[in-house]
């Protein structure tokens, strides 16, 4: 395997001081169309990526130097979100953290596997997060039209799947019985919506399966909660676990929640 | 109440339903994407509504400042992002793992993105404890443990190599070495071969250096020498 390389550093800046570079609120959606021209030619990509960290650099990374030289040493981060790899729903983008303030996991359709599923990516991260870090808080976001719910709704019963996907959502099938018991009389995107949340609900559950987890909640050190942003109306919904009215979860898996927020 | 306007009414209620600081950081957080990006460009975002087409798969560390979106300005709609510990991609394997497996399955095969990107950076604590964690049994491994050792490879060939350097300078060669490992077990995925055999995807690993301040980006080639003959 070869490879070609480019490096961007200070001097590429001082180049680019003299020219103003695109911001972020300038004329997105023309821009958008440009620079999705420019990266369908391989060699532009490069350029593009360059163009992008340098103006990274210039407007924030040079704007917060006491900042970054005080996160290079270490990050204290107060939140750890999981949310999905859609590219429509990037925390950073949709609730704007800034760097050193969220610990974040993104997989397919924010799953949080339950303990007793063994080692996996996501709890790899909630390990870090809780035991490590320390992070005071824990924020699961699912959101609008996910393919990973659909994929999740979708699925045959009883029949094995072969595809990665179906593998892995699976994760998820307390919300898909809750919701179809729910919602018979629901068209199936409606059916799917209602997975969308009953599904961080289940991710908040599985929190719970971690005795660690369990413990700091107890304490309280740690609070859980659940967030589910709709890209179609732009709105997002807030709510937190209320770890004493939940306590036992029953086989229902039904949770108590308190301090719900609609903001839109 | 009843001598309120409707938009006094409402603004009164949205502070009723701030509960704490953290609520109201988020909800900053999400007002000013709403102002600044949302409204301003509703063509965009109706488009979005309905479908995604992002051109990008990235793999990056959960690490709170090595957002992609924040060092490459992935704007919403460009980049399917998945996020773990290290930014690592493992061979493979749908039993043991299928999270990513469904990430780079729905990436490449439903999405039909062009190109994957690796990043890995600077003070990685996953690679730390890749580096630091010894192989002699003597402690007993966690999750964290169990996902780093994917890894296993990198760290063999960072010690062949650089054992004479000390352990803080070892873990910035693996932080490298970890991204063409995850490039190479990428192309274990038969979906992910076939695309680059027709040039259909692109694979590209990329360094961030949050302590000097620089990112480094190379491309993955295949290149088949002309035969030799006798």
């Amino acid at each position: 395997m070869t490879t070609t390389s480019n490096l961007w550093t200070n001097s590429d800046l001082r180049l680019q001081a003299s020219r103003e570079l695109p911001g972020l609120t300038k004329e997105l959606e023309s821009d958008k169309s440009e620079r999705m021209e420019r990266i369908e030619h391989g060699t532009d990509l490069f350029d593009e990526m360059k163009q992008r960290f340098l103006s990274f650099k210039k407007h924030k990374y040079m704007q917060n130097l006491e900042l970054y030289e005080k996160l290079a040493k270490d990050q204290a981060p107060k939140f750890m979100v999981i949310a999905c790899a859609d590219s429509r729903v990037c925390p950073s983008s949709i609730l704007g953290f800034q760097p050193g303030e969220a610990f974040v996991v993104r997989n397919v359709a924010n799953m949080v596997p339950p303990y007793e599923n063994g080692p996996s990516e996501t709890n790899a991260g909630l390990e870090f997060a809780v035991n490590s870090l320390k992070v005071e808080n824990i924020l699961v976001i699912g959101h609008s039209r996910c393919g990973g719910i659909r994929a999740l709704m979708s699925m045959h019963d009883d029949v094995e799947t072969s595809s990665l996907i179906g593998s892995w959502v699976s994760v998820g099938m307390n919300a898909r019985v809750r919701t179809k018991a729910a919602t018979k009389l629901l068209n199936f995107d409606q059916q799917c919506k209602h997975c969308e949340k009953e599904s961080v609900n289940c991710s908040l559950v599985n929190l719970l399966t971690y005795p660690w987890v369990e413990e700091k909640v107890r304490n309280g050190e740690l609070a859980i909660h659940g967030g589910y942003y709709d890209f179609v109306d732009c709105a997002f919904e807030k709510w937190t676990l209320d770890y004493k009215e939940s306590n036992p979860i029953g086989k229902s898996g039904k949770v108590a929640v308190k301090d719900r927020a609609f903001w839109f | 109440m009843g001598n309120l306007s409707q938009e006094e009414a409402i603004e009164g209620l949205k502070k009723l339903l701030i509960h704490n600081d953290k609520d109201e950081q988020i909800l900053g957080g999400f007002q000013s994407f709403k102002t600044n990006k949302f409204d301003m460009y509703p063509a965009l975002f109706r488009e979005l509504a309905e479908r995604q087409n992002p051109k990008f798969l990235v793999f990056a560390c959960c690490d709170s400042r090595v957002s992609p979106s924040s060092i490459l300005d992935f704007q919403p709609g460009e980049a399917f992002t998945f996020r773990n510990i290290a930014g690592l991609v493992p061979p493979f394997n749908k039993m043991r793992y299928s999270g990513v497996g469904a990430a780079i399955e729905y990436a490449v095969v439903t999405l039909n993105v062009e190109n994957i990107l690796v990043i890995g950076h600077s003070s990685c604590g996953g690679i730390e404890r890749l580096m630091s964690h010894p192989e002699d049994g003597s402690t007993a491994n966690d999750f964290i443990d169990d996902w780093v050792q994917i890894g296993l490879p990198a760290k063999a060939k960072v010690k062949a190599e650089f054992g004479h350097l000390p352990l803080d300078e070892k873990i910035r060669e693996c932080e490298k070495e970890a991204v063409n490992l995850s490039l190479t077990n990428l192309q274990t995925y038969p979906y992910v071969r076939e695309r680059m055999a027709r040039k259909a995807l692109a694979l590209r690993g990329g360094y961030y250096d949050f302590v000097e301040g620089c990112f480094k980006v190379w491309e993955v080639k295949t290149i088949i020498t002309t035969p030799i003959h006798s």
